[in-house]
């Protein structure tokens, strides 16, 4: 007969099924990083001046700042001169203008990543941009988004269309020096999304975007600039996938957040990076620096994030809640199996009067993963009734993993009121063999436990997206029973 | 319907069953008592296959197949349901989404389509009628946070919903007042067919005042010690079980 442990550590040995590698003609810059790499990269996207000063500027204090190391996670050392920082689908012309001069290559891989581009294929209501490796492909639904007055497109377009919004908004909340990764970011960042929505204006569909690392030995360093002006709501969804290649590959992200009075931003992430094989080998670095800025009265800004994938993920999506009566909400669901690390959380920092936030963490930790929360609630002394909850859950699955909870709190308010409240809980061998005895079997009763245990943020994702985040946890637990 | 010959089974390093027999007829129901530690549970638990448990010697028939050669999940399709005496709690899971994941799990095996969700609903609610259990219980985490009470009743709830064809209820009556116990006794009565048959756990007498068993078997020190009709159950209420302890003979 099974032996119960045993069971669980089984089921949760897990395949990783966006593994595989397309293969497309590329035009990729040679590893290294020095000046003449970075004015390399703003030559190619045909960058304004203003740019190219601020990258380099980025880059000198970057040469300036250590690499942290206050994370609870292992990391090898990083060679910074073995990443190549720029590659792209070689294209016949200057760049598709519409999903028919896409090469067809690519549009496959979406395809195989369950993301039809196509607009007569895809869900209806959801607008998708596409980055694969440093570039974008595709944006979808782009008239009826304009018709509405939004703008959605990729970084290097808007750089060329937009100049003086990027140049009023670009590193306005995380500073070029803000972190190290932020900094290396901010120096060869080579795409990612931009997004404004006008005064008033409900964006009429959820916008999303799609983030892909094919080429080998390169990093991705997208930047994400969503603006929400006045009265102004959007929903945004990022989704990310990667080969699986037995080096690590580096994902520094910078994804910042503006909504300014009235205005809501709701931004979901669907992290699905190459985890690395059951022996940590491989496996993308995904470190991350993700903030938003309640910068109006009344502002709203939402994370909500599903972490399965990645080697090490390193993020803390944050809100600065600048504007009275803002609010900040943070839920996330972090899975780690096997060698996995991830060391996530949030910052709530609370400026304006009567700001509110929200965070529920939902840490799963299987095989020998390590999962952490680190979260600040920070009340300024002008922040006269703030509130914050935060309620901070970890499952454990077999007995060599691990969860770590680190909660930070600074109240410089005396009418701040702060609520913190932590579980840990294991599957148990009893609730496994309850719900086997109802027929039901070892693989669907884990989904099921751990379904209902990352319940309260999956109700935050859009429909669509909850759906997917469900199947990726079940994936991500898979494993041969009995 | 259920042949056990022989059956040896042990946890860890402790023997508990040691050579116990049981023949159980479709249709019939069988009590079975002993002390507290006498294997009455560890009995239930090898006819479910909890996986803690390890058969040593003997053989269980079901139906005509090997019964200890099946998945525990197989077994549950098969017809086999237990009532836990300690129903463990899930939290976060719905008792009705649990309910119907089990039920279509049955059906799916038995080569029926998977009921849709008005359909669902519907016998649930005419079951939670007879159980005598309020709507909330349906979007409550399983048995989470449910009195000892509720949650025996949530047990012969879900036995009322999957139908089986063998039922296995450890204690279902401990903890019950007499209010409880009736509506429990009455929703297991309405199961008794001629084609289920049931094996009643427990310590106590009481219930079979209400759920009249066609034979009582008294578990000593893992064997049955002793056999007979509903009389043997009020015999041993008077008498106790110290007049049977250690007398294997005595059967
Ligand atoms: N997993 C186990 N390991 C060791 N001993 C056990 C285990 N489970 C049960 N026992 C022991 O076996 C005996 C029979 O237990 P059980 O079948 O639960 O009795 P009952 O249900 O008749 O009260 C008890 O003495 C109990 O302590
Ligand atoms: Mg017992």
């Amino acid at each position: 007969m099974a032996t119960g442990q045993q069971d669980v550590e089984q089921l949760v040995a897990r395949k990783y099924r966006h593994g595989f590698v397309t293969d497309i003609e590329s035009d990729t810059v040679p590893p290294g990083l020095d000046e003449s790499v970075i004015r390399l990269i703003s030559h190619k996207k045909k960058e304004p001046e203003f740019l190219l000063q601020w990258r380099l500027r980025a880059f000198e204090h970057w040469l300036t700042m250590p690499e942290p190391d206050w994370a609870h996670v292992r990391i090898a050392p990083i060679d910074y001169q073995a990443i190549s920082y720029y590659s792209a689908p070689k294209k016949k012309t200057d760049g598709p203008k519409s999903l028919d001069e896409v090469d067809p290559k690519l549009l496959e891989t979406y395809d195989k990543l369950g993301i039809p581009l196509h607009e007569r294929a895809r869900l209806a209501g959801v607008a998708v941009d596409a980055v694969f490796d440093s570039v974008s492909v595709a944006t979808t639904f782009k008239q009826k988004l304009k018709d509405a007055g939004v703008i959605f497109c990729p970084f290097s377009e808007a750089v060329q269309e937009y100049p003086e919004l990027l140049e009023k908004y670009l590193g306005t909340v995380v500073p070029p020096g803000d972190n190290f990764f932020a900094a290396l970011n901010s120096a060869v960042f080579t795409d990612g999304s931009f997004v404004y929505i006008p005064k008033g204006v409900r964006c009429p569909m959820e916008l999303s975007t799609y983030f892909r690392i094919n080429a080998a030995n390169t990093g991705q360093f997208e930047r994400t600039l969503i603006v929400a002006d006045e009265g102004s709501h959007v929903s945004y969804l990022e989704g990310c996938t990667a080969p699986m290649r037995d080096e690590n590959q580096l994902h520094a992200a910078v994804v910042e957040l503006i909504a300014e009075d009235d205005a809501e931003i709701k931004y979901s992430t669907v992290q699905n990076w190459y985890p690395g094989d059951e022996n940590g080998v491989g496996g993308i670095y995904n470190f991350v620096t993700k903030r938003g800025d309640c910068r109006g009265r009344n502002a709203k800004i939402s994370w909500t994030q599903v972490e399965t994938g990645s080697a090490i993920t390193w993020k803390y999506p944050s809100c600065i809640l600048r504007g009275d009566n803002s609010v900040g909400e943070f839920y996330s669901v972090a899975l780690t199996n096997n060698l996995q690390q991830a060391d996530t959380g949030t910052k709530m920092i609370h400026i304006g009067r009567n700001t509110r936030s929200t965070i529920v963490s939902k840490g799963i930790s299987a095989g020998r993963g390590q999962n952490a929360y680190r979260g600040l609630v920070k009340i300024l002394p002008g922040a006269e009734g703030a509130r914050n909850h935060t309620q901070c859950d970890s499952l454990l699955m077999g007995s060599d993993c691990g969860a770590h909870t680190f909660p930070y709190m600074e109240i410089g308010n005396p009418t701040a009121v702060v609520e913190h409240e932590a579980t840990t809980s294991k599957i148990s061998d009893e609730q496994l063999f309850y719900c086997r005895q109802r027929g039901i079997s070892e693989e669907d009763a884990v989904n099921m436990i751990v379904n209902g245990f990352c319940k309260e943020v999956f109700r935050e994702l859009p429909m669509e997206f909850a759906v997917e985040a469900q199947n990726l946890l079940s994936v991500s637990l898979e494993g041969a029973v009995g | 319907m259920l042949s056990i010959k022989n059956l040896h089974a042990r946890a860890g390093e402790r023997d508990i069953l040691k050579g116990l027999d049981l023949e159980v007829g479709p249709g019939e129901v069988h009590a079975i008592m002993g002390p507290n530690g006498s294997g009455k549970s560890t009995l239930a638990g090898v006819l479910a296959g909890r996986p803690d448990l390890e058969v040593t010697e003997g053989t269980v028939t079901y139906r005509g197949q090997d019964l200890l050669d099946l998945d525990p999940e197989e077994r549950a399709r098969e017809g086999v349901f237990l009532a836990f005496q300690y129903p463990v709690e899930i939290p976060g899971v719905n008792n009705v989404y649990l309910l119907k994941a089990a039920l279509n799990a049955v059906r799916k095996h038995r080569g029926e389509s998977e009921l849709d969700a008005f359909e669902f609903l519907a016998l649930v609610k005419d079951r939670m009628k007879l159980m005598q259990m309020g709507d909330s219980f349906l979007n409550r985490g399983v048995n989470e946070g449910f009195s000892g009470g509720e949650k025996k009743r949530n047990e012969i709830l879900q036995m009322a919903v999957l139908e089986p064809a063998l039922a296995v209820l450890d204690e279902t009556d401990s903890g019950l007042d007499i209010d409880a116990l009736k509506v429990v006794a009455n929703g297991v009565n309405s199961l008794r067919s001629p084609d289920r048959s049931m094996v009643v756990v427990t310590h106590y007498q009481r219930l079979l005042d209400y759920i009249v068993p066609d034979f009582v078997h008294v578990l000593s020190d893992g064997r049955i010690v002793r056999t007979g009709g509903r009389e043997l159950a009020l015999e041993l209420e008077e008498r106790g079980y110290d007049w049977l302890r250690g007398g294997a003979n005595a059967a």
